[in-house]
């Protein structure tokens, strides 16, 4: 099928494309997690985007590596036809952090395909710097690609990082978007295809530029903190805190950084309203952020400034949970003319 | 035998192997005259490094790292981790703990093979690809009548394999969608999915509710009762493979060794110690063992344990022979190798792919057979082919008249529900280790997960019933330990070792399935699992050199359900490279489905 050129994210909107290419490279330094994690989106679903059933937007033609029917050259053929500019219009996702391939005599710590004349891995980086500027947009699947993620923790062999770091946090691609990062580790399902949903609105003219926080995060997913959508804030709020892994309580003090950590888990669930972190009794270890994994260690430790925090709501925290406790006490009596056969109006 | 005809060698390669979790490549020398692969190498084109970066790292963040080396089974790593640490910390956690984790695991295996199963391996069962590789055989697929076809409702072969087309196919959707149920299930007991949140050393965070077990066994039903029909489904296109096409069961045979580290624990038994656990190793509701050549040589994890050896030979590191030994004895006080993995210093040093040297970034475990001396190179068969050999010939495996060990066999009894009645199955001991036979092997073993699912869910909720809701106990680090977790991961064994010392992990080193099913030749030149299996296979393939697909080849490797950032290459020995070729492009691609 023909496909006609993208519009620029500003343009009106008038659909202009018909299908587009999202093209998935995971053979960063990653786990394949956020691979399978959008096998897990319902909303909307792969299958939604691939058979065309949300309204309005390019149908998707997918190509994942781990989802592939074609093996080997063949399914490299469409990234080598899109790294030669010969492909139509193409969103670009990476997972996996970018290993720094300087670092060493020879040798590669992460390829993807072999070169046919020297029998050599391709390194991913080569594969990035090809196809990138070619993309009409580029995301980063998951936090490895967006920040380093765990790949990057101290200490590491391969001097790794996300992909703003290696492209450059002012990079755009040669329509004008910036690098959107969807960070999680791994990537909450939905929040994952709801970006690609966004974009395919935008590249059809139906939304404006997607909206990004200065860590390049859409706004409308990150903007607000693990603890302002938890379910378990109220028990914050009264100063309740659990000493026990498995309570029901704020597990602030056993070391949850929800309370400034950008995400939506608790809100969102994992997967159909189910699941999450602290909302499920799981300490929000950041993973998220751009300084995880090394800034929330060790994970099972009070976080130093939820000590202070804590100290502080005790006094307001107690006195409110007291006060409620009556006035729940009150509230949990039937008033007293029920059972006696007199109405309000009746003494 | 027929006869041999003089080699006709193209060499051949497929990089990437897509369909499989890792990036995976092979390379191939096929001699097209006598239609078998001669000679196979493994490798792997990506490293990250934990053993290196978890080095002075606090032992209670191992679960939430090592969950990161996979992104399908995460979880069987996140778990494998606490059971590490809860053997190094001295803590056992409360039965209630056990029984969450062992439900969330068992959603893990009804996830992780149902989508594998039937949305990646079956792709290479399907009816496009079959008309692509073997056109005979789907002629032959529509006249025959699918003997089951009044359980699963397809009424011939063919319409099997038009069901297992991608995304268009019913029940390629019907599994994907089914494939969440599961996760969902997941996440009800450790959070998300695949990397938990709940997971902790001396038990789960996850709150024990009634609620909790009502949402988890209500899906888990319906998992049930999908698989009454999915394992007739698959026996009857694999059935079909045997009488289609006659030899098929040498395609990615070999000598039966196989190893399975054991998966559920029993919180009746299992207390974590080292001391202990050749018995409650044995009251896993899966059995650990080995079984060579169809003989079960030890059900006992510290023997398996004691035999574990990474070998060098063709992998990208320094060796570390003459390194730090960490652990001299074990706390038994047998002595400990200085190629165990509590003793491996890993360095990596990353150089050019050179098949006639070092060639990849798998080492070489190996299990080291004091009868006899040698270093096998395991299997895991994928995992359960190996699961069901040692459980069903161990046969110490009875859970609550759900599934049982025999002998011979393993039988699984599936409830009736919503619309079908009681269904028993059974799982018998195949006569190969095999391409065909790992496959059925996992869709058994969804039914397995799913029966034991269901005891494990009576004992939680009898917990839950009787008050006792704790799910975690406290424990102390110490400054010098050591400990070691062994598990199934949903591909096979999976054992963590960890050393600590100042409090802090001085060493560790997982192994997981992959590592031992793509390893290299080691440093007596044993081939590793995948090589041993791919070479020598016949091919049934009806394409010619010009349009091969290499379908039994991929077939045979996915059949291991390769899961880790690894690497096939296969290679050719002496022979004359007549040609060399890439993987050839051709037949209709997906490109544009729906």
């Amino acid at each position: 099928m023909p496909k006609r050129a993208l519009r620029a994210p500003t343009a009106a909107a008038v659909p202009a494309t018909e299908e587009i290419d999202v093209l998935w490279i995971s053979a960063g330094l990653g786990c394949d997690g956020d691979t399978i994690a959008i096998t897990a989106a319902t909303q909307p679903s792969l299958e939604d985007l691939i058979q065309g059933a949300i309204p309005g937007v390019p149908k998707v033609n997918f190509h994942n590596p781990v989802l592939a029917y074609d093996v080997g050259d063949a399914f490299l053929e469409k990234l080598r036809r899109a790294a030669e500019g010969k492909l139509g219009p193409f969103i670009l996702v990476v997972e996996g952090s970018i290993p720094n391939e300087k670092n060493k005599q020879e040798g590669c710590w992460a390829g993807f395909g072999m070169d046919a004349k020297t029998g050599q891995p391709i390194p991913t980086c080569d594969w990035i710097r090809k196809l990138a500027p070619r993309a009409w947009a580029v995301v980063c699947a998951g936090t490895c690609s967006a920040y380093g993620g765990i790949h990057a923790m101290a200490g590491n062999p391969t001097d790794c990082m996300g992909l703003p770091d290696f492209l450059g946090w002012d990079w755009k691609t040669k329509d004008g978007i910036p690098i959107v990062c969807v960070p999680g580790c791994p990537v909450q399902p939905d929040n994952f295809m709801e970006v690609l949903l966004y974009l395919l609105n935008q590249a059809v003219g139906r939304a404006p530029m997607i909206p990004l926080d200065d860590r390049l995060r859409p706004t409308w997913l990150f903007g607000s903190t693990v603890h302002e959508g938890c379910d378990r804030g109220g028990y914050y709020e009264q100063a309740d805190f659990a000493k026990d892994y498995g309570s029901s309580r704020c597990i602030v003090k056993l070391g949850c950084w929800g309370p400034v950590v950008q995400c939506n888990v608790g809100k969102r669930g994992w997967m159909g309203g189910i699941g999450g972190c602290p909302n499920v009794g799981g300490v929000c270890i950041g993973c998220t952020m751009p300084g995880f994994p090394d800034k929330f260690m060790p994970f099972m430790n009070e976080p130093a400034g939820a000590m202070l925090s804590t100290a502080a709501i005790v006094m307001y925290g107690r006195a409110v949970r007291a006060l409620r406790g009556i006035t729940r006490g009150s509230m949990n009596r039937e008033p007293k003319w029920r059972g006696t056969a007199k109405g309000p109006g009746d003494a | 035998m027929p006869e041999k005809k003089p080699a006709n060698l193209v060499e051949m390669s497929w990089d990437p192997i897509t369909r499989v979790v890792g990036s995976l490549g092979i390379h191939t020398k096929i001699d097209f005259a006598n239609r078998r692969v001669v000679e196979c190498r493994t490798t792997s084109s990506i490293f990250r490094g934990y053993s290196v970066f978890l080095r002075g790292k606090d032992p209670r963040d191992a679960h939430f790292i090592t969950s990161r080396i996979c992104g399908i089974c995460g979880d069987n790593h996140a778990t494998c981790a606490c059971y590490a640490q809860n053997m190094a910390f001295g803590v056992r956690p409360p039965a209630l703990a056990e029984w969450i984790i062992n439900l969330g695991e068992a959603a893990e295996y009804m996830f992780d093979h149902n989508l594998y199963q039937d949305n990646l391996v079956g792709v290479d069962f399907c009816e496009q690809m079959v008309k692509e590789t073997n056109p005979g055989v789907l002629a032959k697929a529509e006249k025959m009548l699918a003997p089951h076809s009044a359980l699963h409702g397809y009424r011939t072969i063919a319409d099997i394999m038009r069901a297992l087309n991608p995304f268009t196919g019913a029940f390629y959707r019907e599994a994907l969608q089914m494939s969440r149920l599961t996760r969902e299930m997941f996440c009800l007991m450790e959070g998300r999915h695949v990397h938990p949140s709940t997971l902790y050393p001396g038990g789960v965070g996850t709150v024990p509710s009634v609620q909790l077990f009502t949402d988890y066994v209500v899906r888990l039903m319906k998992y049930i009762e999908f698989m009454k029909k999915v394992v007739p489904l698959h026996d009857d296109l694999f059935d079909f493979f045997y009488e289609a096409l006659p030899g098929y069961e040498e395609v990615g045979r070999r000598r039966v060794l196989l190893g399975c580290w054991g998966s559920f624990n029993d919180p009746a038994a299992c207390d974590y110690t080292y001391a202990n656990m050749a018995d409650w190793g044995r009251a896993m509701y899966v059995t650990p063992g080995i079984v060579i050549d169809g003989k079960l040589v030890t059900t006992d994890l510290v023997e398996i344990n004691l035999g574990l050896r990474i070998l060098l030979g063709s992998s990208f590191y320094q060796d570390w022979q003459e390194s730090e030994t960490f652990v001299k004895a074990d706390p038994l006080d047998n002595p400990i190798d200085q190629r165990h993995p509590w003793n491996q210093t890993t360095v990596p040093k990353p150089q050019k792919r050179d098949f006639q040297g070092k060639y990849t970034w798998v080492m070489s475990p190996r299990w080291f057979d004091k009868r006899t001396g040698q270093h096998l190179a395991l299997d895991t068969g994928g995992g359960p082919l190996a699961r069901f050999w040692v459980t069903a010939l161990a046969g110490l495996v009875d859970i609550g008249g759900y599934v049982k060990a025999t002998g011979h066999s393993v039988q699984i009894r599936l409830p009736r529900t919503a619309n079908l009645p009681e269904v028993e199955l059974e799982w018998k001991i195949p006569k190969w280790s095999n391409t065909i036979e790992r496959d059925r092997a996992r869709t058994y073993f969804q039914a397995y997960a799913a029966a034991a699912a269901l005891y494990f869910y009576e004992r939680g909720i009898e917990e839950v019933y009787a008050g006792r809701t704790q799910t975690w106990t406290s424990f102390k680090v110490p400054e010098q330990a050591i400990g070691c977790g062994f598990h199934e991961a949903v591909r096979g064994v999976l054992s963590h070792h960890v050393v600590i010392r100042d409090g802090k992990i001085a060493n560790y080193h997982p192994y997981p399935p992959t590592s031992w099913n793509a390893s290299p030749r080691d440093s007596f030149g044993t081939p590793g699992p995948y090589e041993d299996a791919v070479e020598q296979t016949p091919l049934f393939e009806e394409n010619g050199p010009d349009n091969f697909k290499g379908i039994d080849i991929l077939r045979t490797v996915r059949s291991f359900d390769p899961c880790l950032p690894c690497g096939v290459h296969m290679y050719l020995g002496d022979g004359k490279v007549l040609e060399v070729r890439h993987s050839p492009t051709f037949g209709a691609q997906l490109g544009g489905p729906g």
